[in-house]
């Protein structure tokens, strides 16, 4: 994999990855698999920012659903807001509240009626919530095994939380989404935008996720990770380091949210507490979380593995699946995206990795 | 010294040129209809030209709900085998396709437009949650396909895409608290678990108590899979209220029932009315714990009739004499019959000739006649309450006179004026 550490061969990547997506799949997928297709990439964009976080800055975030549940829930928001405006005029209350007798419009979900709020909302409160939680997390230097279980309680919580909020859809959720600013859904060629809008996503966060490994930023993080009382002895605040890297997952975790409900047309608790997070490191893990494609492929891998996998074996296929983990753990510890390293018998320890990037 | 983050301004320009490009990219890309606009639904791929039809059973699978929703997979799959050892469907085979609904409501989203997109199925079979069949709900109705779901569940909806053949709230939970207002009950306490089909109904039995005299002492929820009930019960005990009504689902009535019994509560003082416990729910609880308590379904094992005993005997024999049958496997049950009682009456697959043709098909079931009614969707059901006795099973201590008519939106109920907003 030397060629990809290079910088023409990243960018060759970059060019055969969008070639990938945006010629290829549309041509030889169905409908169908292109809408999967969109979901799965989805789950790459939170992956790209589980790859910075946990690959590059060591912080194991077990709740990446909290900040992907946020940008759904906003999108969503949005999404029935317009739906009951077109049906009922400015002001109606969307259809799951007319059947849970909700006849006033609650008052948080008024500014969700303006796409450029919306908008505004998905990129800045996730954002703002992480940088929140970072600087009081990290500046008391919780870190290691206390901060996974910290982020995974509060996926816990935050899932929690949700299915008591009847204004939201409680258990439910927010489905049957109708328009997406302005465009109907139920209209082929407007599923196919979507998925040229995660795919779109997907480059766009790689790119913004391999200038920060590049940046002398990146290098620090690397450095906070491997030796983090070293870095804060040279006069650097770890802490700082830490919550850019935190925002930034969380940033990605959002945008992704937010495309995930158009495209999947659904969003509830289920989506986002405990298993998905877990499901979310999932993918990083088995992809490599090191590396700037790795998580990409693993999250991809996991996804359709699961997809395919409970195709073929309706009633059989979690086994499947599990073997798959396993092989993958014992075999390939750096992950799908050492194959190439291991391939010319070159060391597969994550470092190594790291050091050629 | 501060970090200050430090990127090169080429870098920057770099991904800011990349993202512009990107964008150009979908700017360019066609744009489909606006909102308003009618779309025209994908052209359906059923094929029926052949001497086969592809229907779809979609059931978890795996994880939480995989109990009782393999259940229903098996009910669907005895009744395909029978309809098809009768000669099938309009002279064809039906061949199943299964897919895991993985008890997560996008997994069923996804599944069924596989199945409707790319296995080109007639109808689907299945689902059990309401989180399940709303989010199925728009695939559905986007791609103009048939749903047949199968389980009781809290009313409110009537969708031309789905048939509902389970009970809807006043053929299970009306009729339930009709019987308890007739034994003399004159305060209830009410617990559930949090999610739409307990508040909701519990909405309705507040509405109904209301306009009848009954004092509701109480309204407790614990989240679903919560095991944790000393403190519910007792304040359940303490409220001394004249029965329970449990609206509870899943592992929580094993934990609320043992609490129950462990406090000394017996159903002789302190009778609990169920509307989500049936004969396979009975053996986890604990007879123990449980018997002498009461249900509300529209079937029960017991329940003595021809086509009953037929369809126990052939349940049993196809997977084994200790498997017992509940009221969601029988409704799937007849759901596949309907479906091909329907077909054969409209002489056709189409779903629009479906739609046009299924008022008042009707179909011999094990708990009785039911019938499809074309307005709303739903079928008319005979309401039963059972009680559970020391062999596990469930039988009638009352019974509606004959089926009664659906009514989702609870239309036909001046006091439920105020639950609901009709369209």
């Amino acid at each position: 994999m030397k060629f990809f550490s290079t910088r023409a061969g990243t960018w060759t990547g970059f060019a055969a990855a969008a070639l990938v997506l945006f010629g290829l799949a549309p041509l030889v997928l169905s409908g169908f698999r292109l809408g999967l297709l969109a979901q799965f990439l989805c789950y790459a964009i939170v992956a790209v920012g589980i790859g910075l976080a946990w690959g590059r800055g060591g912080m194991l975030t077990l709740g990446q659903g909290v900040f992907f549940g946020m940008g759904a829930y906003l999108m969503a928001m949005h999404l029935k807001m317009a739906d009951a405006e077109f049906r009922g005029g400015p002001g109606a209350v969307p259809d799951f509240m007319e059947l849970a007798g909700i006849r006033e419009l609650p008052g948080y979900w008024v500014p969700f009626t303006s796409p450029v709020f919306t908008i505004a909302a998905i990129l800045l409160l996730p954002t703002g919530f992480a940088v929140l939680l970072g600087f009081a997390v990290f500046k008391r230097r919780v870190k290691g095994a206390y901060f996974a279980i910290l982020s995974q309680a509060l996926a816990g919580a935050f899932a929690i939380l949700l299915i008591g909020q009847q204004t939201l859809g409680g258990f439910n959720g927010l489905s049957r989404f109708r328009y997406f600013f302005g465009f109907n859904l139920a209209d082929p060629v407007n599923q196919q935008m979507l998925y040229f809008i995660a795919a779109g996503a997907l480059l766009v966060v790689m790119a913004v996720a391999l200038q920060l490994r590049r940046s002398r930023y990146g290098e620090l993080l690397v450095a906070v990770r491997d030796g983090e009382e070293r870095v804060r002895f040279l006069g650097y605040d770890a802490a700082n380091i830490k919550v850019v890297a935190y925002a930034a997952a969380a940033l990605f975790a959002s945008i992704a949210g937010a495309i995930f409900v158009p495209v999947v047309g659904i969003i509830s608790p289920a989506s986002i507490g405990i298993i998905p997070s877990i499901m979310f490191i999932l993918g990083v893990a088995i992809g490599g979380r090191a590396s700037l494609a790795g998580p990409v492929i693993g999250a991809l891998a996991v996804a359709w593995a699961q997809t395919a996998l409970s195709e073929q074996f309706p009633s059989a296929w979690t086994y499947a699946q599990g073997l798959l983990f396993i092989a993958v753990i014992a075999l390939l510890p750096g992950g799908i995206a050492s194959v190439g390293a291991l391939a010319r018998r070159l060391p597969s320890k994550p470092t190594a990795v790291e050091a050629a990037a | 010294m501060p970090l200050r983050p430090k990127l090169e301004a080429r870098d920057i320009a770099r991904t800011l040129a990349a993202t512009a490009a990107i964008t150009g990219l979908i700017a360019t890309a066609a744009c489909g209809s606006r909102a308003g606009e009618e779309t025209v639904a994908a052209e359906s791929c059923v094929d029926t030209s052949g001497d086969t039809v592809k229907v779809g059973a979609l059931n978890s699978l795996s994880g939480t709900m995989s109990i009782s929703e393999t259940t229903v997979r098996d009910a669907i799959y005895l009744a395909v085998a029978e309809i098809n050892a009768a000669g099938g469907v309009q002279g064809k085979e039906i061949e199943i396709v299964a897919e895991d609904g993985a008890s997560e409501p996008t997994v069923f989203a996804e599944k069924a437009e596989k199945l409707i997109r790319e296995d080109c199925v007639a109808a689907v079979f299945g689902g059990w949650t309401s989180a399940s069949r709303k989010a199925m709900l728009p695939v559905f109705e986007d791609n103009d396909s048939l749903l047949y779901y199968p389980v009781q569940y809290e009313g409110l909806e009537a969708s031309p895409n789905i048939f509902y053949t389970g009970a809807t709230t006043n053929q299970q939970i009306i009729p339930a608290l009709d019987y308890l207002a007739e034994t003399g009950v004159e305060s209830l306490y009410l617990v559930g678990s949090d999610y739409v089909f307990p508040r909701t109904a519990n909405a309705i039995i507040n509405a109904y108590a209301a306009d009848h005299g009954i004092e509701v002492l109480g309204e407790d929820y614990a989240q679903l899979g919560s095991v944790e009930f000393s403190t519910i019960v007792n304040q359940v005990s303490a409220s001394g209220a004249d029965a329970v009504f449990n609206t509870l689902n899943g592992d929580s009535n094993v934990a609320f029932f043992r609490e129950y019994a462990n406090v000394g509560l017996t159903p002789e003082e302190m009778p609990v009315m169920s509307v989500s416990i049936a004969e396979e729910e009975v053996g986890g609880i604990g007879i123990e714990n449980i018997e002498g308590q009461l249900a509300a379904w529209n079937y029960y094992q017991t329940v003595e009739s021809p086509e009953n005993a037929a369809f126990v005997e052939a349940f049993k024999t196809e997977y084994g004499d200790e498997r017992v049958t509940s009221d969601p496997m029988e409704a799937a049950y007849n759901s596949v019959y309907l479906w091909a009682a329907t077909v054969e009456k409209a002489g056709s697959f189409a779903v629009a000739d479906i739609q046009a043709n299924a008022d008042g098909v009707s179909f011999a079931s094990p708990e009785g006649t039911v019938v499809i009614n074309g307005d709303n969707h739903h079928v008319a059901k005979t309401a039963r309450i059972g009680e559970i006795r020391s062999d596990g099973l469930l039988y009638t201590v009352w019974e509606s006179d004959g089926p009664i008519e659906p009514d989702p939106f609870l239309e036909g109920y001046d006091w439920a004026a105020e639950l609901t907003v009709t369209e």
